[in-house]
């Protein structure tokens, strides 16, 4: 079953809890679980904590505890509870995000629907049939880790990078990203939204958060320029049960 | 309300405080001044309590005037400076009157200088900072013609002075911290790494800085198939050509780049001042070695001891009052000091 959770030193302040080196459901259930209960009942000395895909990072102060007292804390939190066995976060929400499927908005499609063995027709209706869960915000801001898509879509990193503007979907590895801003990437550009995903000067400047799903809806170029005038660039929110 | 109009910036001026820790969860890095260590300093000259807000000079100043009565610090990578054509002292605090000019050159050693101003720069607050962070497109980069508002400044005639600051401007050796990706490199890759001599490349910015090196590129086992785990600055990732980066305040926050360590916050100052083409070498220390020398901000702020300045005639009369006041012994010529600080750079 699941691999041993491992509890290791991050610089001279830091230490990672790593559920899993390789991402599953539980190990990500896993992560968003024991960051929330950190946050709600702190170690001493805990500065900042911060779940990735598969792991969490906690930030100490050395001044209030030392490595081996907060790492033993840590220990005994993982001991009392099965975190894999943990169930999604409350008060999820399910985005319906406009996206444009290929052409000149995003070119990598159909490299990527090669790669994946699939037609261009058959890659989209694969990734427009169901919601995909973020599973971890991190890279850039509010930007979402989205997974994990089916098997036939494990395809490789690109060898160099290529730009994207803001708002881009990629994919490599069973996962998307949708990018907050323009940025070089190895991934494959697949689609194009206008979803913002981080406004600095918003009341609430993050709008994913770890366990919110978003369903991908294909529309024509068109139609996304009309989305993009809209609020949060047309995509609906609306809450999970 | 007093102020600072740019007349002329440098590239990639920016307005910069200790950052946004804390927002880790939600993908942005703490951001904030790539040289911590000078605002602190800036803070020790002013008599203000960290965390103003001040200009980040990325390797060349500007020309500013001033629009009310104001005091500046002058610190991080020394440049030379005048008021009114008036060379005056890096590494010290001045007096700026209204309608004076301030003109700083560029860099004669390190990178990053700082103007700081006695009440702190205060442009409004993004997620509790003002601090510019470029690669989360939050504010952008101050240009000429920008009127930067001053805060009110809460010792407006406290005299100018002057402190040794710590050098960090011509790279040297660099503690490196174990972490749990550290031993994907074997141990004679982790020998190689600490006996090469890195140059800091000519590519780096406030996310990073790339190290150009003589030999073969440093492999991880299994480095091609890491699942992105946290990033946070100091950490030294190899990207995919084998090629060390170490990460700087802006960079990103996760990351599937195999790491061979992280630099130990109090040396972090030391990578991000090495200018293009400086020596960096990096020693592993142990984690109970870089606790022990540990230092945190405050203890550092603490331990900051700025001196009278008795060289620039502008601050001779508040000078003499707070001598009276402090009993500070007088007529040291604080000359060598300035040589110390400027002269030694290459």
């Amino acid at each position: 079953m699941a691999d041993p959770v491992q509890i290791l030193s991050q610089g001279a302040n830091g230490v990672v809890i790593r559920f899993a080196t390789k991402l599953s459901d539980a190990a990500n259930r896993a992560t968003i679980a024991f960051a929330a209960s950190l946050l709600e009942n702190s170690p001493v000395g805990m500065e900042e904590c911060s779940p990735a895909l598969a792991s969490v990072y906690v930030r100490f102060d050395p001044g209030k505890t030392g490595y081996a007292e907060i790492a033993e804390d840590l220990r005994k939190r993982l001991e009392a509870r099965d975190f894999f066995a943990a169930n999604l976060p409350p008060n999820r929400t399910l985005w319906r995000v406009p996206t444009v499927f290929g052409g000149e908005l995003a070119p990598g499609l159909e490299e990527a629907a090669v790669e994946a063995g699939l037609s261009v027709d058959d890659a989209v209706a694969a990734l427009t049939a169901q919601s995909v869960r973020v599973l971890a915000i991190g890279y850039a801001p509010g930007q979402p880790y989205l997974g994990e898509l089916p098997e036939a879509f494990d395809i490789p990193r690109l060898p160099d990078l290529i730009d994207v503007p803001k708002a881009a979907v990629v994919l490599a590895i069973r996962q998307l990203v949708i990018f907050a801003n323009g940025s070089p990437t190895g991934w494959r550009h697949i689609g194009q939204t206008a979803f913002p995903l981080f406004q600095p000067d918003a009341e609430t400047p993050i709008t994913l958060n770890p366990g919110d799903e978003v369903l991908l809806e294909a529309v024509t170029q068109d139609q996304l320029e009309v989305s993009q005038a809209m609020p949060m660039g047309g995509a609906t929110a609306e809450p999970l049960g | 309300m007093s102020g600072l109009v740019i007349r002329r910036a440098g590239p990639q001026m920016t307005v910069q405080d200790l950052g946004r820790p804390g927002f880790l969860a939600v993908g942005l890095s703490r951001g904030g001044a790539a040289d911590r260590l000078a605002l602190f300093e800036a803070a020790a000259l002013l008599g203000d309590a960290p965390g103003n807000a001040a200009l980040e000079m990325a390797g060349a100043g500007g020309t500013f005037e001033a629009t009310g009565d104001l005091r500046i610090a002058l610190t991080g990578a020394p440049m030379p400076a005048t008021i009114e054509g008036r060379p005056v002292q890096w590494n010290a605090s001045h007096t700026l009157a209204k309608g004076e000019t301030l003109t700083i050159g560029a860099a004669t050693g390190g990178v990053y200088g700082y103007l700081s101003v006695g009440g702190g720069i205060d442009t409004g607050t993004i997620m509790e900072s003002r601090a510019t962070h470029l690669a989360a497109r939050i504010g952008a980069p101050v240009a000429a013609g920008d009127a930067l508002p001053v805060g009110p400044d809460p010792t407006p005639s406290a005299p100018g002075l002057t402190l040794d600051p710590d050098d960090r401007f011509r790279g040297g050796s660099v503690r490196l911290v174990p972490g749990g990706q550290t031993e994907m490199f074997t141990a004679p890759e982790r020998a190689r790494f600490e006996a090469t001599t890195f140059t800091r490349d000519l590519r780096g910015n406030r996310q990073g800085v790339r190290l150009a090196f003589e030999g073969g590129p440093f492999e991880a086992e299994g480095g091609r198939s890491v699942l992105s785990e946290i990033i946070v600055p100091g950490d030294v990732q190899m990207t995919g050509d084998g090629t060390p980066y170490v990460l700087l305040p802006e960079c990103q926050t996760t990351g599937g780049y195999p790491r061979i360590g992280s630099v130990h916050p109090n040396d972090l100052a030391r990578v991000a001042q090495a200018a293009p083409g400086t020596a960096l070498t990096f020693n592993f220390v142990t984690r109970e070695e870089a606790l022990g020398h540990f230092r945190n901000e405050a203890q550092i702020f603490k331990s900051l001891s700025p001196q009278a300045l008795v060289r620039d005639p502008h601050d001779i009369d508040d000078l003499l009052s707070y001598q009276l006041v402090s009993g500070a012994t007088t007529g040291e010529d604080t000359g060598g000091e300035d040589d110390e600080t400027t002269g030694g750079q290459p």
